[in-house]
């Protein structure tokens, strides 16, 4: 099963947190890698929140080309974080030649565009990168917003702490909001991509358990918008489904839940807006999430959302102390890093909840 | 005690004397047997004339009777209950040698018995409906199939083509019976209990709107409908498919929809039913049991009439109209319905004169999808004033995807939805040749419009129904199923309906006289007398108890793969055994 943290914190806190946690849930081998990506950027990045940051991992070939690409459309290098890197000898994980971090200025005629147009461009520009390097194997290119860093490797998730020194609490990365994910080890042939969590324009999603109902997910959302590609894990079918609802249909964030877990035709028929649900259930009968999953997403204001199957196959836990709320897959990896709460107020979602936490670390239970 | 040589009164030269040969009956050497030929006398029974070889004989049928001269008791049971007038009992003269006393003494003599003998008519061939089996009260006998049989050589005597009811298309093999359930879930995600978990097994009927299209707007955080949206019903996976009442008994009828009722309303298992094209009786059309009913217009408009009429007084939509314009067993044909079956009440219903009923090929006056969808499809939604989904029905055919595609693409969004009929279908009448030597496989077409809509984005807006042999090897759960994962939103069956009612055809071409008006267990009939044969109660109770078991046999099959709704579209769940038909269908070989 694969592991999820997140936490959400008041004041910027080190990755040191989220690698404890994944360690404290991992079973067994496990040599799959580890993922994270980070919003609202303490550390290095804290000074550069509007300007869109690119992360990527690439060859020299795909640095060259992406410069260039980037350097075409008119974005200009603002600040570049080269990390510092423990290379020990006997490190089990797959290193790239470039780890990139680079805030970039919005080209000049975009400058003073409204947000809405900015999206659109940064959204284009990441998928276009992706496909420059991708032809020919020569990088990957994770996000490229502003605020949103990305950090993905395969291998073993204590061996990429220590080459990345992320086990170091002052690291050059912090930031307030931390999602995490680690897989068990069920493929060797799993490639970056494939890792959690997943971001696509303003929203990260990380889930675990199996799509049972991926194909027709993907099926579904494939050609819906550009954004929704790879498909190198069924866990992406989640995000998009989450991009499309709020997105592009422009939904209340509820009906997310709406959509993946849909209410049993009985449960609608006894409700006021069965019309609405019963259209939503029938015209998006392929977004469903019919197999055991937790779902853990951020959305673009940054606020952490949770939602479980409907059958609640899948655990999660929600615990909470100070100025810091920490979920994790398994009780153990909150016990990690948040060990003097009190558990009586920890929170296990249930199968018809969606969790919001906003970024006062106030929770809402909204009952589907 | 009269001796048992004794020759009853009978003058052979006046009995017709025919012994077409087959028969467990003993023959003693000195039994007079004649050759087969009506209106023979006994005396030119002896000559062997060439010519008798050529009449037709029942070896030239593809069933014979065996029968047992020794058990047979002579009640007439048999007889009287063979509806095809296949049998008929005929004097038979017996030679005998007996010794009777306490030295041997024989006797030769001969007897006049009662014996059960095939017709030799192509007319009044046997059908091997096994009536006469079923009935002897002392296994005395029995049809056995007739490999090297003639008929079809036989059978067009007077220039008629040769003309059937029922099922067989003459099929290789069944493509269902090469796919399996191949992918479960174990230790990635956990199957669910078939007993204990709650499953959501309906499926919309109905146009469903593409998502940006829905008519919602926000209104203090939630969505509220704002507009029209086409009507929408949520019904059983599994429909009835349309058999009409003309076609089958009115008794027949009546039993299936009281099962339907029955399900619904006690079950709350809102299983739908085609009225098929003959309509539908007025007292029903008028009750609120209608919404349960899927009325049918065909090309005939057969029933329409009445339906119309009725339209002011009902009292509850039905759930939606079905425009038939081909059906998969005979596809290009219209419907039949022989005169012998068009009884006072059919005329009655259908607003017909006693005649053949024909239904035109095509319906009248539509030559173009595009104005199908505006002539037909707009009027029957403006019938109902748009509160009914209209759906269509063609016959599986190498243009599935072309008609199809064009209906995904209707703009007026009325089209509620895409019911696909494959090869594999019945009818109550129709010529063989069509039976036999036309249609399309159901699963090929069914694919390719669930992966054409796919292509476009556009799966589930017009829901795909596909029926056509499904539940022919009775189970009708695991058919259903596999179709549903290869994209398929439900099925409809009917020729398993009859099963369910003691119909005995088959494949292997049992029966399926279902155009003669003589079916022997009073389905596709309307002789009183043969009606009488049906026990509506019985019939009903054993279609409500079928679909109480395919509803927990639908369950056992989502359960492994991980579902508690429908995996319409997963074909990932399913995997072929036949290369070929992988390929075809888009879905993992395993071997
Ligand atoms: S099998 Fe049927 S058709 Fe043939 S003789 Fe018996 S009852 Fe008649
Ligand atoms: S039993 Fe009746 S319904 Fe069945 S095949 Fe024979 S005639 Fe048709």
């Amino acid at each position: 099963m694969c592991r999820m943290a997140a936490i959400k914190s008041k004041e910027p806190v080190s990755t040191a947190l989220a690698l404890r946690m994944m360690l404290a849930m991992q079973k067994g081998h496990d040599n799959s890698g580890f993922a994270m990506v980070m919003q609202d950027l303490g550390g290095a990045f804290a000074n550069f929140k509007r300007f869109p940051l690119l992360s990527m991992a690439c060859t020299s070939e795909g640095l060259y080309r992406a410069e260039k690409f980037l350097d075409d459309l008119g974005f200009t290098p603002k600040f570049d974080y080269q990390p510092d890197v423990d290379d020990l000898p006997g490190l089990d994980f797959q290193k790239m030649p470039h780890y990139v971090f680079r805030n970039y200025r919005y080209p000049e005629h975009f400058t003073n565009r409204p947000w809405d147009e900015k999206k659109l461009l940064l959204v284009d520009t990441r998928l276009k990168l992706r496909q420059l390097l991708n032809q020919d194997g020569q990088g990957y290119v994770y996000s490229f917003w502003p605020d949103v860093l990305t950090l993905k490797e395969v291998g073993d998730p204590r061996d990429i702490g220590t080459y990345f020194q992320l086990w170091n609490e002052d690291h050059w990365l912090k930031a307030r909001v931390i999602s995490a994910q680690c897989r068990q080890n069920t493929n060797y042939r799993i490639v970056r991509y494939a890792a959690h969590p997943f971001f696509l324009g303003g929203y990260t999603l990380m889930g675990n358990g199996e799509n049972t109902f991926y194909q027709k997910n993907k099926e579904f959302q494939q050609g819906k918008h550009p954004g929704y590609i790879g498909f190198e894990s069924d866990t992406q079918c989640f995000l998009y489904t989450l991009h499309y609802v709020t997105e592009v249909l422009g939904w209340p964030l509820a009906y997310y839940k709406h959509v993946v877990t849909p209410l049993s035709h009985e449960e609608i028929s006894r409700r006021p807006d069965a019309p609405v649900l019963q259209r939503i259930r029938q015209s998006l009968q392929h977004l469903e999430i019919n197999g055991p999953n937790t779902v853990i997403f951020v959305t673009p204001e940054g606020n952490m959302g949770i939602v479980a199957d409907a059958k609640k196959l899948r655990p999660l836990v929600i615990g909470r102390d100070g100025d810091m709320i920490a979920v994790a897959s398994e009780v153990c990896g909150v016990n990690m890093i948040l060990p003097k709460r009190n558990t009586d107020r920890d929170l296990y979602p249930a199968e018809r909840e969606t969790v919001m936490i906003n970024n006062n670390l106030e929770i809402q239970q909204w009952i589907q | 005690m009269d001796p048992v040589n004794k020759i009853p009164d009978v003058k052979l030269d006046d009995v017709k004397v025919r012994s077409n040969g087959n028969g467990l009956e003993k023959k003693p050497a000195n039994m007079v047997t004649a050759p087969a030929v009506k209106g023979l006398d006994a005396n030119r029974a002896y000559a062997i004339q060439p010519t008798y070889v050529r009449d037709v004989n029942p070896v030239d049928f593809p069933w014979k009777i065996k029968w047992n001269s020794d058990t047979c008791i002579r009640c007439g049971s048999c007889v009287s209950t063979c509806t095809f007038g296949s049998i008929e009992p005929r004097l038979q003269r017996q030679g005998q040698t007996l010794s009777m006393g306490s030295f041997p003494n024989p006797v030769d003599n001969s007897q006049v018995i009662m014996a059960i003998k095939q017709v030799n008519d192509p007319k009044h061939y046997c059908r091997g409906c096994m009536m006469c089996e079923k009935v002897c009260p002392t296994n005395s006998i029995r049809p056995v199939y007739n490999e090297h049989n003639r008929f079809p050589l036989v059978a067009r005597q007077g220039g008629s083509p040769i003309k059937r009811g029922g099922r067989g298309h003459h099929l290789p093999f069944r493509v269902l019976d090469t796919i399996k359930v191949g992918r479960i879930s174990q230790m990635t995600d956990p199957s669910l209990d078939a007993s204990r978990h709650t499953f959501d097994l309906l499926t919309p009927l109905g146009r469903n709107l593409p998502p940006d299209e829905l008519p919602f707007k926000v209104e203090n955080g939630k969505l509220v409908m704002d507009g029209w949206a086409p009507p929408l019903r949520w019904i059983y996976p599994v429909m009835i498919g349309d058999m009409s009442v003309g076609a089958l008994s009115w008794r027949m009828w009546e039993a299936v929809t009281m099962a339907v009722a029955y399900l619904n309303e006690e079950y709350h298992l809102p299983v739908r039913m085609s009225s098929g094209e003959g309509g539908m009786p007025s007292r029903l059309l008028k009750s609120e049991f209608l919404k349960y009913f899927i009325i049918q217009i065909a090309s005939g408009h057969f029933g329409w009439n009445r339906i119309i009429k009725a339209m002011p007084e009902m009292v509850a939509d039905p759930a939606a109209v079905l425009i038939k314009i081909g059906q998969g067993a005979k596809p290009g044909d219209g419907g039949l319905l022989p005169a012998e079956k068009v009884a006072p009440h059919i005329q009655a219903i259908r607003g017909v004169p006693k005649a053949d009923l024909l239904s035109p090929p095509n319906h009248q006056g539509l030559y173009s999808i595009e104005e199908s969808v505006q002539k037909m499809f707009l009027s029957m939604n403006a019938a109902f004033k748009f509160r009914v989904p209209v759906a269509i029905k063609v016959a599986a055919s190498a243009t599935s995807v072309a008609v199809f595609n064009n209906l995904v693409r209707d703009p007026y969004h009325i089209v509620g939805g895409f019911f696909l009929d494959g090869i594999s279908g019945g009818t109550g009448a129709a010529h063989e040749v069509s039976l036999d030597h036309t249609g399309h496989p159901i699963l090929s077409k069914l694919r390719d419009c669930y992966l054409a809509a796919v292509d476009q984005g556009r799966q589930g807006q017009i829901p795909l129904f596909a029926g056509g042999g499904f539940g022919d090897t009775g189970d009708l759960a695991a058919d259903a199923f596999k179709a549903i994962c290869l994209g398929a939103s439900g099925v409809f069956a009917a020729k398993i309906i009859l099963q369910l009612a003691g119909c005995v055809g088959n494949e292997k071409g049992r029966c399926n006289a279902c155009n003669t008006g003589h079916c022997p267990v009073g389905i596709c009939t309307q002789d009183p007398r043969l009606v009488a044969r049906l026990d509506v109660d019985a019939v009903a109770q054993n279609i409500v108890d079928y679909f109480l078991a395919l509803d927990v046999e639908l369950k056992k099959l989502m359960a492994p793969i991980g579902n508690s709704s429908l995996p319409i579209g997963r074909s990932d769940a399913l995997i072929a055994m036949n290369k070929s038909v992988s390929e075809r269908l888009q879905i993992a070989y395993a071997c």
